[in-house]
């Protein structure tokens, strides 16, 4: 950890592709800003992608990081952050990537509660394969492969992070710099599995769900009288459908994270120069 | 050869066959015998026929045979099944106070011993251990002594209490008393003691303990027959090093997991079977593209699709070398014998990190359930290195970065090996992905780099062959005119084959080759015999394949896919015949 990071040391030289206007240039610097505001630098910092656009985060930040496959970026989170504690595990992927194809992996990251953040950029379409209905677009939301749209509901994924157990769920909107940043940073600290679906328009393919329309409906939970400790009043408004809200819905202060229930806490990358000293123990067992 | 003694118990599943079988085996290592045991098992948890059968001698045993010289059946259908191993002498022990039993059809011949199996079992305690007092039944039979039986009833039961310790002890004596009381004719064997201390164990078993061993500390895994065993067996003993396992919600996780890991610096591993191997098919091309070091376990088992879960085969061959688009270098192992399950993986760990590459560590189902006994020294540990390779440091990395202080992860070298950078260290900072990169690992698309970096990737196989010895395992007599070659667990069966073949005057050199890619290069040896046979359990000959790409030459096939391993006999038999020599039919027998 070092106090003088700035969110800056987290760019990488590489010029985004991505189009102009697009949400995910807010999402990553609000990503950036939430690393630096803990006290990580780039050297100790692990950011997993998966692909689509958003997949694209990996090669434009600056740490250590891995783009994989579509879909499968949770569980290399995992396991950076299982074999090596002392990086700070950032995972980020597309709402086609996290609850679509990627869906099975996400309820049970979440159960498993392994302390990192996840966070989605949910622009409710496909954009790197240009325009396809997503898990997230709306039922009548017509797209390329779904002209008369998609003809069945968005799943929401923060009941299906609450139906998993998460330990701390919220959401954000990419273009509201300071608060996206806060409540990434929030979720940085979190102990525990901390999910952020961040409303991240895309403004090629998606004329729908743009930032006009989530500038008018978005409800901060910072305006209301909400508490987030509190399942009940969470359960409510997450179950609430049609609500775009803003802030962090749940979180469970008794979390737990995976490596404290698991007793994993070794460090796992030092690997001595032959067996371990007791490892004729392993044979005699077999006597 | 010294005389061996078969046995074998067999019943429902459900019936405790397995847990019998095991204690019986320890007995006998325990008590200075070697011990070769297989089972035979369905893919159902209760039902269904089950057998454990084990060969035993006081010299090392590594195959079945088509002999059984005492049976415990708790059904008939044990004996029907059975009936082709049976010989005139055989021993089979019933009860026929079993409702199942009592019109039990002893063929002639045999000698049924009917023993109440559970009524003395009651007496002991607990009708529980009627499979416990057959083993005493077994040890009069045999002349084993039971004591020895007390120290394996020690280690299976002994965390259940001192009481139930005894019970079994008890019911072991009263199984034996009763056959000593009520048959007083000798049976015609001496199972000898000797003071050797052996190891039994199977392949799975010497798997994770070669990864242990070669230090590997994080494994994720799905369960999957014959596979699971690696999990359970480094579960609740890898935590002891500072490891952990994680059962992933399934392959695609686990693969991916292990990935993450290994990119952060330990070393890891995955295991499972066929069908898992398909699902990890497209990782596995992110993990050879991002150059990263990682063992994949695959215990074949018999395919395609579900197959026969619970079988023999060698059949993902083909899938391991080739499975996946485009087209990456990878490394394929596969150990020939339990103890080669151990040092294998030790090794496959050195190359995956040395080199920077998947490796797929193959055993098959025979491989894995199997149980062999060993000397304790055929697993070294102090002979046991651990190479991890060009990793690099803060006062290394400089070494590793372009003018402007960017580390290469996929630095052009000549021997195609570039550096690796943990996280943590300062100045490693880096990205890997599946896209094909430059040096930096950035995506690109420049053609000239493209060509760079696919021929860096295989540069590393050339140099491995230049430094490794990927050499055969070799027996038998090198200037004789028949040459047979196999792969993986097919050696035990083929090196006791030898002997019966030699008893006609057939003499072989035979290869047994752990290492399919690379391979070692057997033209010449191919050249100079008569005749060449590859030995496998799959209906295509796909390692046979490989040999005749190698070395331009026609090979004969000798295949077996009907879901059980090659037994010494019968491959000897297969052998002859495909040498146009007559079967010399008693010599067969041991
Ligand atoms: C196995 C596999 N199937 C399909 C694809 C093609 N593909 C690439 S990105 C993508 C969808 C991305 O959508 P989303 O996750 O919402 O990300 P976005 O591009 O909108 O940021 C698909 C289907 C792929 N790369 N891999
Ligand atoms: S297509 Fe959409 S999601 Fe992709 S970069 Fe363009 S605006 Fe962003």
């Amino acid at each position: 950890m070092s106090s003088n990071v700035r969110f800056t040391d987290f760019k990488s030289d590489a010029q985004p592709t991505w189009c102009p206007g697009c949400g995910d240039f807010g999402t990553m610097n609000g990503m950036m800003k939430a690393l630096a505001e803990t006290g990580n630098s780039p050297d100790e910092t692990f950011v997993v992608a998966g692909i689509g656009c958003s997949g694209k985060i990996g090669t434009y930040m600056r740490s250590y990081a891995i783009h994989g496959v579509h879909g499968r970026a949770l569980p290399v989170g995992a396991g950076v952050k299982l074999a090596n504690p002392d990086v700070e595990v950032m995972v980020a992927g597309g709402d086609g990537d996290g609850y679509s194809i990627g869906a099975g992996h996400f309820i049970h990251a979440v159960r498993r509660n392994v302390d990192m953040t996840y966070v989605v950029m949910d622009n409710r379409i496909y954009g790197l394969t240009k325009g396809q209905a997503s898990p997230t677009s709306r039922e009548d939301f017509e797209t390329s492969t779904t002209p008369e749209g998609p003809q069945q509901p968005p799943v929401n994924p923060l009941a299906l992070a609450l139906a998993a157990s998460g330990t701390f769920i919220a959401q954000s909107f990419s273009t509201d710099a300071q608060r996206h940043a806060d409540i990434v940073k929030q979720a940085v600290e979190h102990d525990g599995f901390g999910f952020v679906n961040v409303f991240s328009p895309c403004v090629t393919f998606n004329d729908v769900d743009t930032y006009d329309y989530f500038r008018d409906h978005i409800v901060d939970l910072a305006d209301v009288d909400h508490d987030p400790t509190d399942y009940e009043d969470a359960r409510s408004r997450i179950l609430d459908p049609g609500k775009e809200y803003q802030g962090v819905l749940y979180r469970d202060e008794d979390s737990v994270p995976y490596s404290r229930r698991h007793g994993v806490d070794a460090d796992m990358t030092d690997v001595p120069d032959g067996a371990p000293e007791d490892a004729t123990d392993l044979v005699r067992e077999f006597y | 050869m010294p005389a061996d003694f078969n046995w074998a118990i067999g019943g429902e599943a459900g019936d405790g066959i397995d847990s019998t079988g095991k204690i019986f085996a320890q007995a006998l290592s325990r008590a200075g015998r070697h011990v070769f045991t297989s089972k035979d098992f369905a893919s159902r948890i209760r039902g269904g026929y089950t057998s454990y059968k084990i060969r035993t001698s006081v010299s090392q045993v590594q195959s079945v045979v088509d002999r059984l010289d005492v049976l415990i059946a708790l059904t008939q259908r044990t004996i029907d099944e059975n009936l082709n191993e049976l010989h005139d002498g055989s021993v089979i022990i019933y009860d026929g106070d079993r409702t199942t039993m009592q019109d039990v059809e002893i063929p002639d011949g045999m000698i049924g011993l009917d023993v109440p199996l559970k009524g003395l079992a009651e007496d002991a305690g607990g009708a529980i251990m009627r499979n416990v007092v057959a083993l005493g039944a077994a040890c009069a039979v045999s002349g084993f002594p039971i004591e020895n039986l007390d120290s394996a009833l020690e280690k299976r039961f002994g965390d259940k209490g001192r009481s139930i310790v005894e019970n079994n002890m008890t019911a072991a004596r009263k199984g034996r008393d009763y056959v000593e009381d009520e048959y007083d004719e000798a049976f015609g064997y001496d199972l000898e003691c000797t003071d050797e201390d052996y190891v039994l164990l199977n392949g799975d078993e010497a798997i994770g303990m070669g990864a242990i061993a070669g230090g590997c500390r994080f494994y994720a895994g799905y369960p999957i027959t014959p596979a699971t065993n690696v999990m359970e067996y480094l579960t609740g003993r890898i935590e002891r090093y500072g490891g952990h396992v994680v059962q992933a919600e399934d392959e695609l996780s686990a693969i991916n997991m292990a990935l993450g890991a290994a990119r952060s610096g330990a070393r890891s591993m995955t295991a499972t079977s066929g069908p898992g191997i398909d699902l990890m098919t497209e990782t596995f091309g992110l993990v050879a593209t991002s150059e990263t070091p990682l063992v994949i376990c695959n215990v074949m088992r018999s395919g395609p699709s579900t197959g026969m879960p619970t079988k023999q085969e060698q059949g993902d061959l083909n899938a391991m070398l080739y499975g996946g688009h485009g087209e990456v270098p990878r490394f394929v192992l596969a150990p020939t014998t339990i103890a080669e399950c151990f040092h294998k993986t030790v090794e496959a760990f050195n190359l995956a990190e040395k080199y920077q590459i998947p490796v797929y560590l193959t055993a098959d189902l025979s491989l894995a359930v199997t149980e062999q006994t060993y000397a304790p020294e055929e697993f070294d540990m102090d002979a046991v290195e651990i190479d991890r390779g060009k990793v690099v440091d803060e006062e290394t990395v400089g070494e590793w970065q372009d003018e402007e202080g960017r580390f290469k992860p996929h630095a052009l070298t000549d021997d195609g090996v570039s550096p690796r950078a943990f996280p943590g260290t300062e100045g490693g900072v880096h990205m890997s992905t599946g896209l094909e990169h430059d040096e930096l690992g950035r995506r690109t698309e420049d053609t000239e780099m493209r060509v760079q970096q696919v021929d860096k990737r295989s540069r590393k196989v050339e140099t491995a062959r230049d430094r490794e010895a990927f050499e055969p395992r070799e027996f038998g007599d090198a200037d004789a005119d028949t040459l047979v070659v196999s792969w993986g667990s097919n050696e035990g069966a083929m090196v006791e084959a030898m002997r019966f073949l030699d008893d006609r005057g057939i003499d072989v050199r035979f290869l047994s080759v752990p290492y399919v890619f690379p391979r070692p290069d057997l033209t010449e040896a191919v050249e100079a015999a008569a005749e060449t046979i590859v030995v496998e359990c799959n209906a295509t000959g796909q390692f046979a394949d490989l040999i005749e790409h190698d070395t331009l030459t026609r090979v004969t096939r000798l295949n077996k896919y009907d879901g059980v391993r090659f037994k010494a006999d019968e491959l000897a038999e297969r052998i002859a015949a495909a040498l146009g020599t007559q079967a010399a039919g008693e010599e067969a027998t041991p």
